[in-house]
C-alpha cells in the first residue's frame, strides 16, 4: 500500500517508537484534566483533539505492522516478562485504528447530542468518562500482558456503567439498565480473571506470548488450562454479548444517551471480540483437543442461535433502538460463525464483519440519535413521514440500513460474501442458509423502519403538516462520513480484505505450531 | 475424601464462597443484597489468587540480609523471587524460599477494581432509590411496566 508506506516516511521517529503507548496513555491522562474542566465546550474540544491524535497514532501503527511486522513497547523500560509489554500486530492495529476513528466520528456528533441529553453540570465529567472508556478499550487491545487486559477491561467497563447511567436525565430506566449491566459485566470480568488465575497456575507467566509458548510445549496443558479456557470464554462471552449472555445489552443500548449507544455499539463489543480471538487462537490454539470443538460447536452454535433468535426478537420490537440492539446481538453471531468455521478465510470474514459492523451500527445509532434530537422519538411507528421531514438524515440511515442487510455495493455485502465463500470452502453449507435467513430477517426489521419513514404520512400538528426539520450539521457530517465509508468499502474492499487477511495470518500460523 | 478436602481447604472455601456469592447475586431481589453477593463473589477470587501464591515454607519476599550499598544485587533478588513460585534467593543465601509476590500485587489491583465497581453500584442504587422510591427489583419492574403501558416513555 503506497499510502501506508508514505505515512511511515512522514511520521516523526518518536511516534514510531512510542505510538503504541501514547495511544493508551494520552486519553487516560486527559480524562483526569477533563473531570475538573469548568467548560463543557473546552472539554469537548480537548476530547475531540485527543481522539484525533489517537486516530493518527492508530494509522501509523497500521502502517508499521503492515506486511506482518510487530510493534513492541516495554512500559517504563521494564522488559517482559517482568514488566508489562505492549504488542501491536496485524490483528490489533486495525482495531486500534477503528476504535479511535469511531471515537472521532462519535465525538463530532457528541456536541449537539450531549447538550440535549445530559444535565449541564455533568457534561464535562461526561467527556472525562468517555476518555476513560476510550483509554480502556485501546489499552485492552494494545497490551500484551494478560492481567493488564483485565485491568483495562474493568477501566473501560466502569466508565461505561457511568455513561449508561447518564441517560437517566432523559429516561429513568437508564439507571436500572446500568445497574444490570454492572452486575453482569462484573460477573463476566470476574470469570475472566478466574480463568487468568488458572492459566497463571499452569504457566507461571502473565505475558501472552510466553503463555502461548508454554501451553504449546505442554500440548495444551492439563485440566487446569481447560478450566481456565472455559472461564475465559464465558467471561468474554458476557462482555461481547454472545447470544445467551446478551441480556444486559438491549436495555443498556436503548436507554443510554445516543452518543453512548453509538460509541459502545461501534467499539465495546468489538474490543471484547478481539480478546476472544486473541485468547482462542494465539494463547490457546485451535489444534488443542478442547479448543477446536469449543470453537466449532459452542461459539459457532451460539452464534447461529443468536443470529436467528436475536433477529427474530428485533423484528418484534416497537422501539427502534431496542430493535437495533437485538440486531447487534445477531451481528455478533456472524462474527462468531466466522470464528467457528476455523479456517483462515472464515476468520478473515469474521474480522471484516467486525470492522464493517462498527461502521454500519455507528451510523444507524447516530441517525436514531438525530431523530430523537429533533422530535424526541424512538418508536418505529413514530418514524412516519421522516423521509420527508428529515430527508438527508433518513438517506444516511437508509444507506447504513441497506448495508446492515447486505445489499450489493455496501460494506455489509462485502462481509456477507466473504462469510458465505468461507463457509462454502469449509463445506459448511448449512451456514450459508443461516446467513441468508438472518439477512432476510434484517430486511424485515430495517424495511419496517424504512416503510414507516418513506411511505407514512408526516404527522399533522395544529392543522399543519410538520415542515422540513433537518438534523444539525454537526450530526449530519458524522452520519454521512459513516454512510459514505460503508459505500466506499462496498465498492472497493481491497484495503479491508488486505487487513483482514493479515489478521487471519496472525491467528492461523501461530496456532499451527511455532511462534515467529 | 476428608484428607483431600483438608489438603485443599483453601480451594474448598473459595468454591463455597464463589457459589454463595453468585447465588446471592441472582436469587435476591434487593439491589443492595445483589451488590453484597457480587462483592463476595469477587473476594473469593482474591482468595484463589492468594492461595496459589503461597509456597510451602516460603517466606515473605523481603530481602533477608542487606549488603551495604549493594542495590543491584537486591533488585536482582526481588526479580528472581517474582519469577516463579519456588524461586530461591538468587546468588548468595540461595536456600531461602519465597512465596510468590506477584499474585498479591495483582490482587491489590483487583481489590481496587472491586472497590470501584462496588462504589458505582452503590451510587446507582442511591439514584434508583431517589427516582423510583424503592430498591426492590420486583417493584422497580412493576413501575417500569406501568410506565411503558401508559405510553409516556420517551
Amino acid at each position: 500500500m503506497d499510502i501506508l508506506s508514505s505515512v511511515l516516511d512522514v511520521a516523526p521517529a518518536w511516534l514510531l517508537v512510542h505510538g503504541s503507548a501514547l495511544i493508551v496513555v494520552l486519553p487516560l491522562m486527559v480524562a483526569a484534566v477533563l473531570a475538573v474542566m469548568p467548560s463543557e465546550r473546552v472539554a469537548w474540544a480537548i476530547a475531540l483533539m485527543v481522539a484525533i491524535i489517537c486516530a493518527v497514532c492508530g494509522f501509523v501503527l497500521v502502517a508499521q505492522v503492515y506486511g506482518g511486522n510487530q510493534v513492541t513497547y516495554s512500559m517504563g523500560g521494564w522488559d517482559p516478562p517482568h514488566g508489562i509489554g505492549y504488542v501491536v500486530d496485524g490483528l490489533s492495529a486495525p482495531i486500534l485504528l477503528l476504535i479511535s476513528l469511531m471515537a472521532v466520528v462519535c465525538l463530532l456528533y457528541a456536541y449537539p447530542s450531549v447538550r440535549v441529553e445530559v444535565e449541564p453540570k455533568k457534561r464535562a465529567p461526561f467527556y472525562a468518562a468517555v476518555m476513560v472508556c476510550f483509554a480502556g478499550l485501546l489499552g485492552m487491545v494494545a497490551t500484551g500482558d494478560a492481567f493488564n487486559v483485565f485491568v483495562f477491561l474493568e477501566v473501560s467497563s466502569i466508565a461505561t456503567y457511568v455513561l449508561v447511567g447518564m441517560g437517566a436525565s432523559r429516561d429513568r430506566r437508564a439507571l436500572t439498565a446500568s445497574f444490570n449491566y454492572l452486575i453482569l459485566g462484573s460477573i463476566g470480568a470476574t470469570f475472566f480473571v478466574i480463568g487468568l488465575g488458572f492459566l497463571y497456575m499452569e504457566t507461571g507467566t502473565l505475558n501472552m506470548a510466553d503463555m502461548g509458548r508454554i501451553l504449546r510445549d505442554l500440548d495444551g496443558g492439563s485440566r487446569v488450562a481447560q478450566v481456565g479456557f472455559a472461564f475465559i470464554v464465558i467471561g468474554l462471552g458476557l462482555k461481547l454479548a454472545m447470544y445467551p449472555l446478551h441480556l444486559w445489552l438491549p436495555d443498556a443500548y436503548a436507554h443510554s444517551p445516543s452518543f453512548v449507544t453509538a460509541f459502545l455499539a461501534a467499539t465495546a463489543t468489538k474490543a471484547a471480540l478481539y480478546l476472544l480471538l486473541r485468547f482462542t487462537f494465539t494463547i490457546f490454539a485451535v489444534d488443542f483437543s478442547y479448543v477446536g470443538p469449543v470453537d466449532t460447536i459452542f461459539l459457532a452454535g451460539f452464534g447461529i442461535i443468536g443470529m436467528l433468535l436475536a433477529s427474530l426478537q428485533a423484528i418484534f420490537q416497537t422501539d427502534a433502538r431496542r430493535a437495533l440492539a437485538y440486531s447487534s446481538v445477531a451481528q455478533v453471531g456472524y462474527m462468531l460463525l466466522g470464528v467457528g468455521l476455523g479456517t483462515a478465510a472464515g476468520l478473515a470474514a469474521g474480522y471484516i464483519h467486525l470492522l464493517n459492523h462498527a461502521i454500519i451500527k455507528g451510523g444507524l445509532f447516530i441517525a436514531l440519535g438525530a431523530f430523537w434530537y429533533r422530535f424526541g422519538i424512538t418508536r418505529i411507528s413514530d418514524f412516519s413521514g421522516l423521509g420527508k421531514t428529515m430527508p438527508w438524515t433518513m438517506a444516511a440511515f437508509t444507506i447504513s440500513g441497506l448495508s446492515l442487510i447486505g445489499v450489493p455495493f455496501t460494506a455489509g455485502f462485502v462481509s456477507k460474501v466473504n462469510l458465505v465463500v468461507a463457509a462454502w470452502e469449509a463445506q459448511s453449507y448449512w451456514a450459508i442458509g443461516v446467513v441468508v435467513i438472518a439477512s432476510i430477517m434484517a430486511i424485515i426489521y430495517i424495511g419496517n423502519m424504512l416503510r414507516h419513514a418513506y411511505f407514512g404520512q408526516p404527522p399533522v400538528v395544529n392543522g399543519d403538516v410538520v415542515a422540513k426539520n433537518e438534523a444539525p450539521l454537526m450530526m449530519l457530517i458524522p452520519m454521512w462520513i459513516l454512510a459514505i465509508a460503508s459505500i466506499a468499502i462496498g465498492t472497493n474492499a481491497d484495503f479491508m480484505t488486505a487487513l483482514a487477511n493479515q489478521a487471519a495470518d496472525v491467528l492461523i500460523p501461530l496456532s499451527q505450531g511455532g511462534l515467529p | 475424601m476428608t484428607d483431600f478436602l483438608l489438603g485443599h481447604f483453601n480451594y474448598a472455601v473459595v468454591i463455597v464462597l464463589m457459589m454463595t456469592g453468585l447465588y446471592v447475586v441472582f436469587a435476591s431481589g434487593n439491589l443492595i443484597k445483589r451488590l453484597v453477593g457480587l462483592s463476595v463473589f469477587q473476594t473469593s477470587v482474591f482468595l484463589l489468587y492468594i492461595t496459589i501464591s503461597k509456597v510451602e515454607g516460603g517466606q515473605p519476599p523481603i530481602v533477608a540480609e542487606k549488603k551495604d550499598g549493594d542495590h543491584a544485587s537486591m533488585a536482582d533478588a526481588v526479580q528472581v523471587a517474582a519469577a516463579g513460585p519456588a524461586s530461591t534467593y538468587g546468588g548468595h543465601a540461595s536456600d531461602v524460599i519465597y512465596s510468590n509476590p506477584l499474585p498479591h500485587v495483582l490482587i491489590l489491583t483487583a481489590i481496587v477494581v472491586g472497590v470501584a465497581t462496588l462504589a458505582i453500584g452503590l451510587a446507582l442504587t442511591v439514584r434508583i432509590r431517589e427516582v423510583y422510591g424503592t430498591i426492590e427489583k420486583v417493584e422497580i419492574e412493576a413501575l417500569d411496566y406501568k410506565f411503558n403501558l401508559e405510553g409516556t416513555a420517551d
